[in-house]
């Protein structure tokens, strides 16, 4: 690290028909830096790299880049200057080859400049980013793409090298494999800007920390001298009431499952095998796991989007239902919020009014004889705005305008507002500033105190010794029996998640007796 | 033998004005615009050559006009689908009825006009061989512009940089934004392509094929050019082996009577749309297949913004 800034921003100011994304921002990042940008979402974190990176010009404020004005009209500038960007969404084509996608991320000259292949292959190979050329996008894990994405930057030698949310689609394991790899480039001179809200992955990994909040600047500090707690609440901007949970009596099982096996129907699914647990009135079970080890599955078969055979596999106040689809659960008392946000648990283009429909036009009564009514329906969608503080022009607004978290909080309100006897959600916080997940565990631990059973599948370790009562961990498709939260540490369950322990084991066999 | 020459002989006279609006399709849907407009592009392309021709006597500025006036047609439906975000299918449909509706009205005072035959190659010795001289070196130079364009066709998508550029249009086009290609030019060049070569395909009709003018003369041959291109899922070379094939069908009704075939000519006019729907089912059985085939942007609207 040296003291020369290799990037400057000076009073950067871009505005869009009826918000400020950024306002007058400034900060520079230090050559070899890992320079974290902390915000929530809307904070302005995307736009600035968008600026930086050239996809949109900045209405008035300068930049230097290594010590000349820098104002990259385009990506291509961007990268002909040295600045390499890894997006969040990434920008891969599948059907195309490693090699073609490669090629088209470099200027003309650069990818006709020597055996592209082979450079690739030394690239990858010298910084353990173990990529074939000549495989399809199409056929590559998540990981996989992201290492396409990285060796594509790393081709063009970048002295900046833009990483927005690059850990939000990896494993525990790929992410540790990410680490090593910027913190090896932040050593070879490399500066690195890191956008993500996961605190403490910026505090193991970052150097210093710029927070933005409503397009400012509001403060900058060294993310490894902070607390999880007190960056959270610079980038909220007050104190963080974590919800606390409080000892309950668990009362009546209201849910049962009883050896429940499912075969996954996607190609590469994961099948359940004999998964049986039951929740009680009150309490609130967490389903820990890393992605794709039959959570998918698991809610297919909650929700009733695949109905079982035998209905007494899965039990509402000991009546089966197991072979009963989703609207007629609902009608029973369940309620349901699936992981994906725009697809599956809203639709993105209808508003909120209108999506409040989807799950609780039966009962709250929205649309009487079938009839739409407007007035409750918009009513009701205005209870939870209120009720979530969910921050929207109107009920009115598209689903798909609101940000992650704000829409986050309209499905889960939708959903506890409805008052259900169980309630099953899958990652109810993914990719949800600290001050939205804080109020959406608020509503979770009421909704169980005032006797309902809630489920909670989640990636999220913090969230579940947060809000659950008792873990239990699914690994592979199997579920491990659940022990209160109380008796469990992050590290017994990271072992369970990655399956390997003689416990783990042991475990296992017992669960099958 | 002269029966069998002049079926072949039909063959590539009903196969060429194919190749070329589906190769122009083709191209167009590569870069991810779904243009139904084929028809109305061939129309007015027919049109215009007929007129251009009469008017000049020349039969290659003909041909030049029938791509222009096409060229043109693709760039009005650029304009409202890329530019003004219209609706993709109901502004091509609407670009259908526009040029059917055009062409008539221009087309008042050239009916009954007819044109001298459209000038043949002729290579001594090499035309003069039997049966395979008139089939392989006795066409007309459009012929061998259709074949010689579907071949620079599968090598500007395979080999070049910039058909690499116009393949990653289709297939994302946020993907290509971000990194930093003009996603909307890209698509205006492929769409007037696409028009250009519907337009030639039209000349064809009322240089060769008739050489008359007459009202909706490219009766249907647009909408087959289109399911030409899924029939082809998307590969150039693939597109001239289903122009010909269902040329032949088209020729085989002609002469089904003196083939003695019991078939119904429609039953033979239906083939190609049953062969499309078959393909269809066939290459959307295996999903991966299909998704690698078909351009995933195809007939979504591109806006920076989003």
């Amino acid at each position: 690290m040296t003291d020369a800034p290799i990037l400057k921003l000076q009073g950067v100011t871009k505005t869009f028909p009826g918000v400020i994304a950024n306002d007058n921002v400034s900060f520079a990042v230090g050559e070899g830096e890992i320079h974290a940008l902390l915000g929530e979402n809307g904070a302005g974190k995307s736009t600035l790299v968008k600026m930086i990176y050239g996809v949109q010009k900045p209405d008035s404020g300068e930049m230097t880049f290594r010590g000349k004005p820098y104002a990259p009209a385009r990506p291509f500038d961007a990268r002909a200057e040295g600045v390499g960007m890894v997006f969040q969404h990434f920008s891969l084509f599948e059907t195309l080859t490693v090699h073609e996608n490669i090629a088209l991320g470099l200027s003309k000259a650069e990818a006709a400049r020597g055996d592209l292949r082979r450079r690739i292959i030394d690239v990858s190979a010298a910084y353990g980013l173990k990529v074939d050329p000549a495989r399809l996008v199409g056929t590559l894990s998540v990981g996989e793409r992201q290492r396409v994405e990285i060796v594509r930057c790393l081709l063009t030698g970048p002295k900046l090298l833009i990483m927005d949310e690059p850990t939000s689609v990896l494993t525990p394991q790929e992410v540790g494999v990410l680490f090593q790899t910027l913190r090896r480039l932040a050593s070879e001179g490399c500066s690195i800007l890191y956008i993500s809200h996961k605190l403490e992955e910026i505090r193991s990994l970052c150097d210093r920390a710029t927070v933005l909040r409503g397009g400012r600047v509001v403060g900058s500090c060294d993310p490894g001298q902070e607390t999880t707690r007190s960056l959270a609440e610079m980038m909220i901007g007050a104190t963080l009431n974590t919800p606390r949970r409080e000892p309950v009596e668990p009362g009546a099982i209201r849910l049962q499952v009883a050896e429940l096996s499912l075969t996954s129907d996607e190609q590469f699914g994961v099948d359940l095998e004999n998964v049986s647990f039951n929740v009680r009135a009150g309490e609130i079970l967490g389903v820990a796991g890393v992605a794709g080890n039959g959570q998918t599955e698991l809610m297919e078969a909650l929700i009733g989007e695949r109905t079982l055979r035998f209905p007494r596999q899965i039990q509402l106040d000991g009546v089966p239902i197991g072979h009963e689809g989703p609207k007629a659960r609902r009608s029973r008392g369940m309620c349901f919020a699936p992981e994906e946000r725009l697809g599956h648990a809203s639709v993105p283009g209808m508003s909120l009014w209108e999506n409040t429909l989807l799950s609780a036009g039966a009962s709250n009564d929205l649309a009487p004889g079938g009839i739409i009514s407007i007035a409750n329906a918009s009513r009701f969608a205005g209870e939870i705005v209120g009720a979530l503080n969910v921050k929207t022009a109107s009920v009115r607004s598209a689903a798909r305008s609101l940000s992650g978290g704000n829409l986050q909080k309209f499905i889960m309100g939708r959903e506890i507002l409805q008052n259900p006897k169980v309630l099953i959600a899958s990652q109810p916080t993914w990719g949800v500033d600290a001050g939205a997940a804080a109020a959406i565990h608020r509503v979770l631990l009421e909704l169980a105190k005032s006797g309902a059973a809630v489920l909670i599948i989640s990636q999220d370790l913090d969230e579940l010794f947060t809000i659950s009562t008792r873990i239990s961990v699914i690994a592979g498709g199997h579920l491990f029996a659940s022990q209160p939260t109380e008796e469990l540490t992050v590290e017994t369950l990271g072992l369970a998640m990655g399956g390997r322990s003689k416990e783990i084991r042991a475990a296992r066999e017992a669960a099958h007796v | 033998m002269d029966l069998v020459l002049s079926i072949l002989l039909g063959v590539v006279v009903a196969a060429t004005p194919l190749a070329f609006a589906a190769i122009g399709e083709l191209v167009t849907e590569r870069s991810g615009v779904l243009n139904l407009g084929v028809e109305g592009m061939m129309i007015i392309g027919a049109i215009a050559a007929f007129a251009a021709t009469y008017g000049t006597g020349s039969y290659i500025i003909g041909s030049l006009a029938g791509a222009l006036a096409g060229a043109a047609m693709g760039a009005l439906f650029g304009v409202l689908t890329l530019s003004l975000m219209s609706n993709q299918v109901a502004t091509g449909l609407a670009l259908t009825l526009f040029g059917l509706g055009l062409s008539a009205l221009i087309g008042q005072s050239y009916s009954g006009v007819s044109l001298p035959r459209f000038p043949q190659v002729h290579i001594p010795i090499l035309t003069d061989i039997p049966f395979v001289g008139p089939l392989l070196f006795g066409q007309d130079g459009l012929v061998y512009l259709s074949i010689a364009l579907v071949a620079g066709v599968s090598w500007f998508l395979a080999s070049t940089r910039a058909g690499l550029i116009l393949r990653a249009a289709g297939e994302n086009h946020d993907a290509a934004h971000a990194i930093g290609y003009p996603v909307i030019g890209i698509r205006y060049l492929a769409v007037m392509f696409g028009g250009a070569c519907a337009g030639l395909g039209g000349a064809y009709l009322s240089l060769v094929q008739t050489p008359l003018w007459v009202e909706n003369m490219s009766a249907g041959r647009g909408w087959i050019a289109l399911a030409l291109v899924v029939f082809a899922s998307w590969k150039p070379t693939r597109v001239l082996g289903g122009a010909y094939l269902f040329g032949g069908v088209a020729i085989l009704q002609l002469h089904s009577q003196a083939l003695g075939l019991r078939v119904d000519p429609q039953i033979l006019s239906m083939l190609p749309y049953l062969a499309t729907i078959v393909v269809l089912v066939v290459i959307s059985r295996d999903r991966m297949t299909m998704t690698l085939n078909a351009p995933a942007c195809l007939g979504r609207a591109f806006h920076a913004s989003s």
